[in-house]
Parts: C-alpha cells; sequence; structure tokens
C-alpha cells in the first residue's frame, strides 16, 4: 500500500503565546521507525499528544494508513491501530502486571458490556496477555501488582500493554525516560524485536538508541521540525549541529 | 459465561463477614419475638433499606471514585413513585416498582450525562445541584403534599394482594432484596465491565489510551447505581407509608456518602456494615441526647482518621487480613 501509516499534515498548537507545534508535516510508509530528537521543551511530547487525541490540534490534520483521524477521540484511534505509550509511567498500579495487558485485551476484544461472570478469569482474555508479557519478558511477574514492579519493568508493562491493542503504528514517548543502564539495554533490545513488525514513532533523548534504531531521524525545536532524514545525515547537518547536537558536543 | 461456585477451604475465610451478616440479618426476627418485636423489625428493615442505598452508591464511589453527592434523589424518586401512584389509587407493586426503577434510570441517565462531563469538585458540585433540584421539585408539588410530603394509604401490594402488609413478611422481602442486590454487584465489580469502572478509578487516562471511551462506561455504572438506589426509595417509602421531600435533601445523600465510607470504600458489605453502624449510633446515641450529633461527628472524624478503610479495614486488621 502506498499510503503512508501515519502521516501528518501542518499541525499547529499553541499554548497562549508559546507556540508549541510549528507547522509540523511528517509521513511515515508503512513498517517504518522513525525517531524524533530534540531538545527539552521542544514540544515531543505536546506532538505525541496531539497525534494520540489526547490534546486537540489548533489546526492541521492527522491520517492514519490514508484515512483522516483528526475528528476522532484517543480511544477511537486506538481502536483503528494508533497506539501509544506515556513519558511518565501510566500504568494500572492496583492491578496486576497480568490484568493491565488484559484490560488492553479485552478493549479490543468483544464487548466490556458484559456485568456477570469473572473477567479475571477469562482464558480469552488472559492468554493473550500473558503473550504480551512474555514478548517483553515480563512473563514471571504476571501476578505482580503494577505499583510494585521496578521502574525498568514498568516501562515494559507500558509496550506490552501497547502491543496487546495490536497496534499498526506505536507511539512510543521516551520509553527509557528515568532507566538505569541495564534497564534501558532490556528496553532497547525490545524495541529492536519490535522493528519492522509495526510503524513506530519513537521519541528518544538516547542519542546512542535513537541512532541505533531509527531508520530515519526528524529534529524538532521550538515545535519545528528543522530536518529530517537517515541518522547519519541528521547527525552531519550544520543547522542540527547547532540547535541541538552542538549543545552536547559543547 | 458462568464460573464455576468459589467453594474449598479459603470460603469461608473469605466470605467470613458478609455470611456472618446476612446471617444475623436472618436471625434479627426470632429474636425480634422476644420483645419490641415492631420497633425491632422496623429498625432493622430501615437499616437493610438504606444498606441498598449504600451498596448503590459504593458502586459508583467506592469502585469508580464518582463522588456522587446527590444520590438520594434516588430514594425520592422511588418513593415518590410509590406516593404519587397510590394517591391516584394504584397500588400494585408490579406497576409501583418498575415505574420507580424507570424514573431513577431515566434521571440517572440524564443528570449523569451531563454531570460526567465534569470531574472533581465539579462532578460533586453539580450532582449536588441536580439533587437539590429533585428537592425543590419535590418541594413544589403541592398536590402531592409540598413540604409536608404526604402519608400512602397503606403498603404496595402485590396481585392485588396484602403480601407485605405483615410486619415480618416485608422484612424478609427487603432481606431478599438486599441479598440479590449485594450479589448483583459483587457479580458486576468483577466483571468485564466492572474492571473497566474499576480501572478508571486507578488511572482514566491510561485506560483511555487502552480505548476505552469511559464516559459511556461511567454513565452505564452511574444509571445502575440510581436504578437500584430507586429500589431502595421503593422500599422506604413503603417501610415509611410516608414520603416527603426529606427524602432527598443534601445531608441525606451526605449521610450515604458516611455509610459507604464508614462501612469501608468499595467493599459492598462494608456500605452494608456502615448503614447498620450509622443507623443503629444514631438511634443509640438520640436515646442519651439530643445533642448526639456532638458526639457522632468525633466518632466519624476519628473512624477515617485511623480506621483505614474504614471499619471493614478494621475488621480486616483485626481478622489478621485475610483477603483484600
Ligand atoms: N498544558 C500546557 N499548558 C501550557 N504549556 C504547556 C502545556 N504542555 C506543555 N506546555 C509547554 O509546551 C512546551 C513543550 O512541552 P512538551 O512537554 O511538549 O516538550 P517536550 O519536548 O516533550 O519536552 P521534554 O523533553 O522535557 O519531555 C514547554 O514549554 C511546555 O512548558
Ligand atoms: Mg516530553
Amino acid at each position: 500500500m502506498a499510503e503512508p501509516a501515519l502521516e501528518l499534515r501542518d499541525l499547529n498548537k499553541a499554548y497562549g503565546a508559546l507556540t508549541v507545534t510549528d507547522h509540523v508535516s511528517l509521513a511515515l510508509p508503512d513498517g517504518e521507525f522513525h525517531a524524533i530528537i530534540g531538545p527539552n521543551g521542544a514540544g515531543k511530547t505536546t506532538l505525541i499528544h496531539q497525534i494520540s487525541g489526547l490534546v486537540p490540534s489548533d489546526s492541521g490534520s492527522v491520517w492514519l494508513g490514508g484515512r483522516d483521524v483528526t475528528g476522532l477521540s484517543l480511544p477511537e484511534r486506538v481502536h483503528r491501530g494508533l497506539v501509544r505509550s506515556f513519558q511518565i509511567t501510566s500504568i494500572l498500579p492496583g492491578f496486576s502486571a497480568l490484568e493491565n495487558v488484559a484490560l488492553a485485551v479485552q478493549a479490543h476484544e468483544g464487548s466490556s458490556f458484559r456485568f456477570f461472570g469473572r473477567a479475571r478469569e477469562e482464558a480469552r482474555l488472559n492468554a493473550p496477555a500473558m503473550q504480551a508479557l512474555e514478548e517483553v519478558g515480563l512473563g514471571n511477574r504476571a501476578s505482580v501488582r503494577a505499583g510494585l514492579l521496578s521502574h525498568g519493568e514498568k516501562r515494559q508493562l507500558e509496550i506490552a500493554i501497547a502491543l496487546a491493542a495490536r497496534p499498526r503504528v506505536l507511539l512510543l514517548d521516551e520509553p527509557l525516560a528515568g532507566t538505569g543502564p541495564e534497564e534501558s539495554a532490556v528496553l532497547i533490545a525490545l524495541m529492536q524485536r519490535l522493528r519492522g513488525r509495526m510503524t513506530i514513532l519513537l521519541i528518544e533523548h538516547d542519542m546512542e538508541a535513537v541512532f541505533a534504531l531509527a531508520e530515519r531521524v526528524s529534529v524538532l525545536v521550538y515545535g519545528r521540525i528543522i530536518a529530517s532524514g537517515p541518522p547519519a545525515a541528521v547527525r552531519d547537518d550544520p543547522e542540527v549541529r547547532t540547535a541541538y547536537l552542538g549543545e552536547e558536543g559543547g | 459465561m458462568m464460573m464455576p461456585p468459589e467453594s474449598g477451604p479459603g470460603f469461608l475465610k473469605r466470605e467470613a463477614v458478609p455470611v456472618l451478616v446476612f446471617v444475623l440479618l436472618a436471625l434479627v426476627p426470632v429474636a425480634a419475638t422476644f420483645g419490641a418485636e415492631s420497633y425491632l423489625l422496623s429498625l432493622v428493615t430501615r437499616v437493610m433499606i438504606f444498606a441498598i442505598a449504600a451498596l448503590s452508591l459504593d458502586l459508583i464511589l467506592g469502585y469508580g471514585a464518582l463522588v456522587s453527592f446527590g444520590h438520594a434523589a434516588f430514594l425520592g424518586l422511588g418513593g415518590y413513585a410509590v406516593g404519587i401512584l397510590s394517591a391516584h389509587g394504584q397500588t400494585d407493586a408490579l406497576v409501583q416498582l418498575p415505574l420507580a426503577l424507570a424514573v431513577s434510570a431515566l434521571f440517572a441517565l440524564i443528570t449523569g450525562a451531563l454531570s460526567l462531563r465534569t470531574k472533581g469538585v465539579y462532578f460533586i458540585m453539580i450532582t449536588l445541584a441536580f439533587g437539590q433540584m429533585a428537592f425543590f421539585l419535590a418541594v413544589s408539588l403541592a398536590a402531592y403534599g409540598g413540604d409536608d410530603g404526604m402519608t400512602l394509604p397503606g403498603r404496595s401490594r402485590l396481585f392485588g394482594l396484602d403480601l407485605i402488609k405483615n410486619d415480618r413478611a416485608f422484612y424478609f422481602a427487603v432481606l431478599a432484596l438486599l441479598l440479590a442486590s449485594y450479589l448483583l454487584c459483587r457479580s458486576i465489580v468483577v466483571s468485564r465491565f466492572g474492571r473497566v469502572i474499576r480501572g478508571a478509578r486507578e488511572n482514566p487516562q491510561r485506560m483511555a489510551a487502552i480505548g476505552f471511551p469511559l464516559f459511556r462506561y461511567q454513565l452505564a455504572g452511574y444509571v445502575i447505581a440510581g436504578t437500584l438506589c430507586g429500589l431502595a426509595g421503593f422500599l422506604l417509602a413503603n417501610q415509611a407509608e410516608f414520603v416527603s421531600p426529606a427524602y432527598m435533601t443534601w445531608q441525606r445523600s451526605g449521610e450515604l456518602i458516611v455509610m459507604v465510607v464508614l462501612g469501608g470504600l468499595g467493599t459492598l458489605h462494608g456500605a452494608i456494615i456502615g448503614a447498620a453502624a450509622f443507623l443503629l449510633l444514631e438511634e443509640w446515641l438520640s436515646g442519651f441526647t439530643e445533642h448526639w450529633k456532638m458526639i457522632f461527628g468525633p466518632f466519624l472524624v476519628l473512624v477515617v482518621l485511623f480506621a483505614r478503610g474504614g471499619l471493614m479495614g478494621a475488621i480486616r486488621r483485626i481478622g489478621g487480613g485475610g483477603h483484600g
């Protein structure tokens, strides 16, 4: 299919006088692993909010597989295959890890207007949930309360929840945020395995991870995409070096 | 999809409290034969009716974190359905009860659809406002007693028969309905639907990102809770043989919240225990002094401060912590 899996057309967003998303257009072909980098406060999270439908855009549109989803709510977009994670861990802390994922399966498997029968014991929900947990490496932590998992495990759990929704396009907002070196190695390996299986838009500060994973990289500065291309080209772009990478290079 | 019934050695320990509660309630009429029968029966009948109302509130408050401050409106709606129909000569429960439930469900649907668009304090305020609207509507019903309320010609009839005229028969009817309400709520809480409601309490944003449009689930929960409370209103009118706007004061809504919190939020049997504790303490303390609220207030503060999880939390801790 020639239609891009995800396409952003001239998205804009301002909070009062502060322009946070400035004429952002981007097209991700099916199966691409695309990373967005940019300094703190560049508007990366806001962009993910706009794409996922959590925050309305001032103007512009979001297209999923050639269909305009701009008017759809967050849950509706999820049902079209546009699934996201959060920069700040967002799980159901009082539920077991398995139930966190089983709920995601439940959202996509039949009706939730069922008032009888124990949801927790439904094999139809638990089996795919277990599979997703194993996929992210949490198979042996299924019965642990999600709130008691380590930070890295919570990040893995969030990805399992997203996978259980069977995404066509997966938006990951800094999945490595706050993780130690060992935890990030696990998560990077996990993203490596997901590569090519779905279209992924990754926001990440960790340059090493970005350049290892992404097929294309876009650089967001003050809400504007200043460069977009293969990692090597972006790294050598003079504008990028002054605006962003230069800061790190010193 | 029905699951095998719970059984095994863990069952009694796990279910000790609710089993004990219902066994005690079943034994009350026996104990009552030894004296003060009609007083005791009517007091505990009232407790059970409020227990149904508290249960229904626990469903959305305890499990859904929806602090509805207008829940007493449904007591009034159920009660006035009985009162108004009786005033027009329609005394059969087969007509009164469905109407009481339908009116409650409709009111919940309309007010819920508006209230659930708000969150937090605004939700509390708007449910309070709808509760007050219902209250003033009742006050304005001059044809049905206005401020003073109206006395019913008698209890509802069933198939034209006086089946619940007898206090003891009425007691058992209410007990059966309380048990049915309790089992229904328990089923809902662990069902797929209940899991969505509970998830929304924990983290609504996560639930939306999973793909749940929460509004419609919360609205359904609100309608179920309102309808169940309408049943309590229907029963309350029959118990008192009198309905008045006092059924739906905002203080009454507050008392329902207190019952649920006192018993322990999100436990269901806690709501029953909370309703019993509230009404029995009120009865007992008001026997000592008319200033009983001076004692009752601090007591509530102590329970909330020191018995986190309400009376059920305290029972669990004393019992060595069984289930959650
Ligand atoms: N709800 C809001 N109201 C007002 N300003 C906001 C709001 N959300 C974000 N902003 C501002 O918009 C800008 C972009 O924020 P955003 O969180 O999108 O940046 P980011 O690129 O994700 O940053 P980080 O790398 O720190 O996660 C910041 O200046 C932020 O203060
Ligand atoms: Mg961010």
